[in-house]
């Protein structure tokens, strides 16, 4: 064969290393693949109203994606369950509150936590068990302009929760 | 037996006799080469039977094939030398693939059959880089390298100076008087086939016919005698 | 062939045919693969001859796609004014799609054609009969190392080129428009998922180089011996492998979203 050079065996190494690097680098970096699986908080929380909520959408504290929702199902009293992966260093109090946010007017649905002030934190497989549900834009513009006795008329139009849906254990 | 679309031959028994420097002869495009594929097991015959060594080669697995083949080398017409490999490397490639020798005795060998044919300094050539005469010269080295019982040439000495043709005749009937090689040289000169041929196979476009140079010359069927004494006439207008 | 209705079956007939062979082909390279020798020296020798040599032509269309993604992308977005999100849409366009297609194409065109090149002025020249005369089987010694070299590049130049591509169209968004560089990485990092967008695109890639392995070394081998033949041969390569990478790619990306 042809005779063995070493500058074409280092080239071809070069070659592949600068490939490999660049898998890794748009996998890990950029595609934020990593091994550690296993270590993730799993909560689920009911909502009575998830909008626009999808699967995959993030879990925000404070403006700090800390998770995202893995699966999203229907509960026998016809509430959302929604479950989340979290980050598993968060150490999250037994009276957090989860509520539904949009981005912008117009934007993607993600979850926001509030950590609340109790001694005993949640655990993976734990429920969350204060909620505020999405605000559908339709359904307020609908109560501001006939008027129905349900929500607060004449509220801005913000996508800020104004009617409050909390659930007791 | 035909190709693709075209008839080669309709019906045809020869035979090459063990030993001996077999030629076949015949004017272009009538299927020599053809009869040497069918030997070598490269083309496959529509009906009929290859009989190498007692064994009919068209009913072998690709395995038995392989086999049967260590026993056979053969020669290409434009030398099927791989161009992307040095000439050592081109010889020394049989001896790795199927052999169990060291490195040592890979490169001893490959130096003295190179040697042998005249070649020795062209080791670390690449097939583009040699001239005609050298490049049948390593294709033969290449053919003989395994020691074959049975030796296939396809057009030898197609496109040669006289002199190269002289060369490698010689070297063609020293090997065969060395090792009592068989050989099956396909040609369509003339003047080679009578010097060296022990047996002759002649197709002619409708016929084929067989026998020793002596015999052919002699021939009353009156294709064989044209198509021999043209060659020999040509030849003699050149030399006077 | 005087009947049209017949010269379409005869057609179709051979390209059933055809399809039976490359079949039969893509086994018997299969079977060479797993069995020794390795020939790890020719496999290097090809991923120098198919993957270092198109180094430049992946890198530099890489950059040019990447800053034409960023170029238009910047108009339209500017329009939503949502500049910021400039590097995910350059990102997912790349890594998703026009990543692996068009390193595919790239590839098909430069090492697939050269590759069908040479395996066919190897049969013309009837190297590969000379083989078969030593007992060595020219699938296990030429093509083995060229197909499977083929499929192991692919996927490296694929992630060259969408690397490049990012840089171009970092390039654009953020040398030429002023544009934020943090934004831009961000947006990238958080649309781009790796199990949907970088898995899909590595098996994407991986898929097409097996592909064009074996097309671009099947043309070659089955060319007819001749230099008309393999110049058929070279050009059907480009045009089978650019029709079947296209053609994949929907069933993948139809696949994946399953």
């Amino acid at each position: 064969m042809m005779e063995r050079s070493a500058t074409r065996d280092f080239l071809v190494g070069l070659y592949v290393l600068g490939g490999m690097l660049a898998i890794g680098y748009l996998s890990i970096s950029i595609g934020g693949f990593s091994w550690r699986h296993a270590e993730v908080l799993k909560l689920s929380a009911a909502f009575d109203e998830i909008g626009g909520l999808t699967k995959g959408a993030p879990v925000v504290i404070a403006g700090v994606k800390i998770g995202e929702v893995s699966t999203i199902s229907l509960q026998d009293d016809f509430r959302a369950k929604v479950q989340m992966d979290l980050d598993a260093t968060l150490k999250l109090p037994t009276d957090t509150s989860a509520s539904i946010v949009t981005a912008g007017v117009l934007g993607d649905r993600y979850i926001e936590l509030q950590p609340g002030g109790d001694e005993k934190l949640l655990k993976s497989g734990d429920q969350i068990t204060f909620t505020e549900s999405a605000v559908i834009l339709e359904k307020l513009i609908g109560q501001f302009l006939y008027g129905t006795a349900k929500g607060k008329v004449g509220e801005s139009k913000s996508g800020s929760a104004t009617t409050p849906a909390a659930t007791a254990p | 037996m035909a190709y693709g679309r075209r008839r080669v031959f309709d019906a045809l028994s020869c035979h090459f006799p063990r030993g001996r420097i077999s030629v076949i002869l015949g004017g272009s495009g009538l299927g020599k080469s053809t009869i040497l594929r069918l030997i070598g097991g490269l083309t496959r015959p529509q009906a009929g039977a290859v009989i190498v060594d007692g064994h009919d080669i068209t009913r072998l697995s690709q395995r038995g094939l392989d086999l049967v083949r260590r026993k056979m080398g053969m020669m290409f017409q434009g030398g099927a030398l791989l161009d992307s490999y040095s000439v050592f490397e081109n010889l020394a490639l049989p001896l790795r693939e199927n052999g169990s020798h060291t490195e040592q005795e890979i490169a001893s060998l490959v130096h003295r059959i190179l040697d042998a044919v005249a070649v020795g300094d062209a080791d670390e050539l690449f097939p583009r880089q040699l001239s005609g005469g050298m490049l049948r010269r390593v294709a033969l080295a290449r053919a003989i390298i395994r020691k074959p019982e049975l030796l296939l040439c396809d057009e030898p000495f197609s496109g040669l100076d006289p002199a190269s043709i002289r060369h490698i005749e010689a070297l063609l009937i020293e090997i065969n008087k060395k090792f009592a090689m068989t050989m099956i040289v396909v040609s369509h000169d003339v003047h080679s086939t009578v010097r060296m041929a022990d047996h002759v196979v002649m197709i002619l476009e409708d016929r084929v016919l067989e026998g020793t140079p002596a015999e052919l010359l002699q021939s009353s069927d009156p294709k064989a005698a044209e198509f021999l004494r043209e060659g020999v006439e040509r030849l003699q207008k050149i030399c006077s | 062939m005087t009947n049209p209705v017949s010269f379409l079956g005869y057609r179709a007939l051979r390209f059933v045919e055809e399809l039976g062979a490359m079949a039969a082909f893509t086994v018997e390279t299969a079977r060479t693969i797993f069995m020794p020798p390795l020939r790890f020296e020719a496999f290097v020798r090809e991923l120098y001859k198919l993957g270092v040599r198109s180094l430049f032509i992946i890198c530099v269309c890489g950059l040019a796609v990447g800053m034409v993604l960023g170029l238009q992308g910047h108009h339209t977005l500017t329009r939503f004014g949502a500049q910021r999100s400039l590097g995910a849409v350059v990102g997912l366009s790349l890594i998703r799609e026009l990543g692996p297609v068009l390193t595919a194409l790239l590839v098909a065109g430069r090492a697939g054609s050269s590759t069908t090149a040479e395996i066919g002025t190897m049969v013309a020249t009837e190297q590969l009969d000379g083989l078969r005369m030593l007992s060595i089987d020219p699938v296990s010694l030429i093509i083995k190392p060229k197909a499977v070299a083929m499929l192991f590049t692919t996927p490296l130049l694929t992630a060259l080129f969408i690397v490049c591509g990012l840089y171009g169209g970092y390039l654009v968004g953020v040398g030429q428009f002023g544009g934020d560089a943090g934004s831009y990485m961000s947006s990238l990092r958080s649309n781009v998922d790796f199990h949907n967008d970088i898995a899909c695109s590595i098996v994407k890639s991986a898929i097409f180089g097996l592909l064009l392995g074996l097309i671009a070394t099947y043309r070659g081998y089955t060319s007819t011996p001749t230099a008309e033949g393999v110049s058929t041969a070279t050009t059907s390569t480009v045009v089978i492998s650019s029709v079947t990478v296209l053609l994949t790619d929907y069933l993948i990306t139809a696949a994946w979203g399953i």
